[in-house]
């Protein structure tokens, strides 16, 4: 260890920030963040959401203006004012929202804002050089297709080939295994080996830990826009890792009593449906969960989820198939039908679907109860209820708020995520969808989050459980189901569950084949 | 027969040049996202001011450079509004337009001469006249193409032009990625606030130079909202031609086309009311609305707007 900090004393970082602070309103996103990346290595920067990593990278590539600190790139002191000024340096980032153009093809996204691009470029020219990095760095890519037309997976690719093409020897990564399958980011972390042989070097934003070991060589660790440790990858374990981040120890493992399936809540038997360009989003699908328990959906973000759980609440219709809860056929019936039959629902994207941001925490808190007595009395409001049902719930579920009159919009997305919880569980009675209910949150709401999931399964409601965190579906499912393209690939129960076969399932092999190829991995590994 | 249909073609295209003009213009200023309501307003400064100037000076060259700085002017207030101050560009686009629509009409009882107690109105001044272009305009019926003003001969060049710059040069690129993804043309060092202050200005001057064709040649002279509405007509061709600059040119024919007809039609004396006719435009529109809507919905294609139209941008949102 000592070698090779010596090694590094003596070499120039290529890149240095130095007491960066960055505040936004009413928020401080870094405050007096030193960062050195070193040539020829990977340094991955880890943090919760909110713990200021984007931020802090989006000062490095010029997007954000920091309010104070200074960087120097490869020594000499760099004033980085634009995206324009960050390129000319040779740093370029994968952003976690690609920054591509959806309407152009990937070449004009290529080259698009380059300087010497001759006033007429010539394309052909253009998609040859495409192909020849292609070709180098084995990334698969039509350099004439649209960005539209493409999976986030090619978008990515697209996204790194921009980078090599523009000559960036100063990469940036975002999150960016967050839209991949454990066989895309393996092919990820192929790419970023052999761009490091090339004496190029990356800085890998995560807050995966299981990625730290796999990418990078350092790792940096950011806590509420500060930095927690600079420590060795090889010197370090996960849980000194996630103590770091959190600042205090985690529970990785829920406690769960053990399932007791009762009677079947939801049957979903043979649904097909259709997205807006008539292609098959849902593929002859069909489950069965019991009262009592609770069934994960593992899957690519995209692969028939949303369209799955807005079918059975109504919000969207099936091509055929059916729905059928707590024994009624339900199949494309209103939302209100579905309320009524006992469904509740935590949709994907809390503030456009979960709440209405200009009203009121106490008015999104009774959303669901205003047809009924006693909040509404023979049509008109009874405020005098609606602060009681309010005030019980801010209490039971924990939701910090200035006051119950506040606009949801101003709560943290943590305290949003308890409103709907606190209305959907208040609301539940037989079915519980809940689709990435702990995304984007701390690790304490997550916590809450998933204890509030097992409660309703222990007082034998069915939960279905869309998300894309495995770690989450192992902890807190009973059995896990994985979708790809709209199809089921297979179901295995949660306690025995093989991250590896879940992930070839989700890259689209069947539960048999999942199970062959990570077998045949692991004999390969052990050849080697 | 043959001279009728040579002389609808005739009438089509030269109704059509000042929309042409004026569509171009729009397009290339919603290519980079800004929405400018203004041109009606626009359209009816360049109209007056480009007939004042012919009228005093005689220099059609001057009052187009006179009119083409009224675009500049008000397309600049709107760009400063809506770029710098983030202001809601549906509103000051408006405001540009009613504005315009005051201050024109204000100038046209201002700016005549004294003896015609400083009116516009019911006066003479030059004006674009017809050129044949030898040969060309003796083929028949298409001969009408060649047999036309200054303006109409520019607007043949500005076409491919505009349409070559916007889909084949570096520039053009830009200019969309801008009016598609402002945050990804920000990150690819392209200048979001320049790229939009440049082309709603430059859009502004050639909506004016539109007007302008309006009082010096297709009717010449200056009358009280000498635009009938073309402003208004020059935003469903905007959408008509799919933001392309080269199908500019159908849209306006078919709205020229329709004053053609019109016009032949009243003095034919036919049965179908001038309104009726006047809506067949704006039923395009939005039939091709609809086709487009129909198309991408079945994934073939993506045609519609530019996704950041009318939205503005700063680097710092989250």
């Amino acid at each position: 260890m000592e070698d090779t900090m010596a090694l590094q004393n003596d070499l120039t970082p290529v890149v240095e920030m130095k007491g960066i602070t960055k505040h936004f309103p009413g928020v401080t996103a870094n405050n007096q963040v030193t960062l050195k990346l070193y040539p020829g290595e990977v340094l991955a920067l880890l943090g919760e959401n909110g713990a200021g990593k984007s931020s802090l990278m989006n000062v490095l590539v010029g997007l954000y203006r920091q309010d104070e600190g200074e960087i120097l790139v490869r020594g000499t002191p760099a004033e980085i004012h634009s995206p324009k000024d960050a390129v000319q340096l040779g740093l370029g980032m994968v952003h976690q929202n690609f920054k591509l153009v959806e309407t152009m093809t990937v070449a004009e996204n290529v080259v698009l804002g380059l300087k010497h691009l001759d006033f007429i470029p010539s394309f052909s020219e253009i998609c040859r050089r495409i192909n020849t990095i292609s070709r180098q760095y084995n990334l698969q890519v039509d350099p004439r297709a649209y960005i539209w037309q493409l999976g986030v997976g090619e978008q990515q690719r697209v996204e790194i080939l921009k980078l090599i093409y523009r000559g960036a020897d100063i990469l940036i990564l975002d999150e960016p295994t967050a839209v991949l399958t454990p066989q895309e980011s393996g092919e990820l972390s192929r790419i970023i080996a052999q761009m490091i042989d090339e004496g190029k070097s990356a800085i890998f934003i995560t807050h995966k830990m299981e990625e730290i070991k796999r990418f990078s060589q350092r790792v940096q660790v950011l806590r509420k826009g500060e930095t927690a440790a600079v420590l060795e990858t090889s010197k370090t374990t996960p849980s000194e890792l996630a103590r770091l981040m959190v600042g205090r120890e985690v529970l990785f493992r829920l406690e769960k009593k053990i399932c007791c399936p009762g009677e079947p809540v939801l049957e979903v038997k043979n649904l097909c449906a259709s997205n807006e360009a008539g292609r098959p989003s849902l593929q002859d699908l069909s489950f069965i969960i019991r009262a009592g328990e609770i069934l994960g959906i593992a899957g690519v973000a995209g692969n028939g989820q949303r369209k799955l759980t807005e079918v059975i609440t109504g919000l969207d219709r099936a091509d055929s198939g059916k729905v059928v809860i707590q024994g009624k056929d339900m199949t494309n019936r209103t939302p209100l039908d579905l309320i009524q039959s006992g469904v509740s629902h935590i949709p994907p994207d809390r503030i456009s679907m979960g709440i209405v941001g200009d009203m009121s925490v106490a008015s999104n808190l009774v959303m669901k109860e205003y047809r009924s007595e006693p909040v509404v009395k023979r049509g008109i409001f009874n405020y005098k209820e609606v602060a009681k049902s309010a005030k019980e719930k801010i209490d039971a579920y924990n939701i910090s708020t200035p006051s119950q009159n506040t606009e949801a919009k101003f709560l943290s997305g943590g305290n949003i995520q308890k409103i709907i919880l606190a209305r959907e569980i208040g609301a539940c009675r037989g079915l519980l969808i809940a689709s990435y209910p702990s995304r984007g949150l701390d690790v304490g709401a997550m916590e809450a989050v998933r204890l509030q999931l097992i409660d309703q399964r222990n007082i034998g409601n069915a939960v279905l459980l869309v998300s894309e965190d495995l770690e989450e579906l192992i902890t807190v499912a009973d059995r896990i189901a994985v979708i790809y393209e709209g199809r089921i690939m297979g179901e295995v129960p949660a306690e025995k569950a093989d991250i590896k076969i879940i992930g070839h399932m989700m890259a689209g092999a069947s539960l048999k084949g999942a199970a062959q190829a990570a077998a045949e991995a692991e004999l390969g590994e052990d050849g080697i | 027969m043959m001279l009728l249909v040579q002389s609808i073609i005739a009438i089509t295209i030269r109704a059509g040049t000042s929309l042409v003009y004026a569509t171009i213009g729009e397009i290339y200023t919603e290519r980079t996202g800004v929405l400018n309501l203004g041109l009606e307003g626009m359209m009816l400064m360049g109209a007056v001011t480009a007939f004042a100037v012919a009228y005093h000076t005689g220099s059609l060259v001057l009052s187009l450079l006179v009119a083409m700085s009224m675009g500049l002017v008000l397309s600049a207030i709107h760009a400063f509004l809506c770029i710098t101050m983030r202001a809601n560009q549906v509103v000051s686009g408006l405001s540009i337009t009613l504005f315009g629509t005051g201050m024109a009409s204000f100038l046209g009882q201002r700016l005549g001469p004294a003896e015609n107690s400083f009116y516009l109105v019911g006066l003479t001044s030059v004006r674009f006249n017809r050129i044949a272009v030898p040969f060309l305009s003796d083929i028949p019926i298409l001969g009408a193409l060649f047999n036309q003003d200054i303006m109409t001969y520019g607007m043949y060049i500005l076409i491919p032009l505009a349409w070559f710059y916007m889909f084949k040069t570096k520039h053009g690129l830009n200019l969309r990625s801008v009016g598609e993804s402002p945050h990804t043309a920000d990150a690819m060092g392209i200048s979001v606030t320049k790229t939009r202050y440049l082309f709603t200005i430059v859009g502004g001057m050639f909506v004016s130079l539109g007007g302008a064709h309006l009082s010096l040649s297709y009717t010449p002279g200056w009358t009280e909202n000498i635009t009938g509405g073309r402003g208004w007509i020059v935003i469903a061709l905007v959408i008509f031609s799919m933001w392309n600059p080269a199908r500019a040119i159908y849209g306006a024919l078919l709205f020229g086309g329709i004053n053609a007809i019109q016009f032949r039609l009243q003095i034919a004396g036919a049965a179908i009311p001038a309104p009726v006719l006047n809506m067949f435009p704006y039923l395009a529109t939005i039939a091709v609305l609809v086709l487009v809507t129909w198309l991408e919905s079945k994934g073939k294609k993506r045609l519609g707007a530019p996704a950041a139209l009318a939205v503005s941008y700063m680097r710092e949102d989250k």
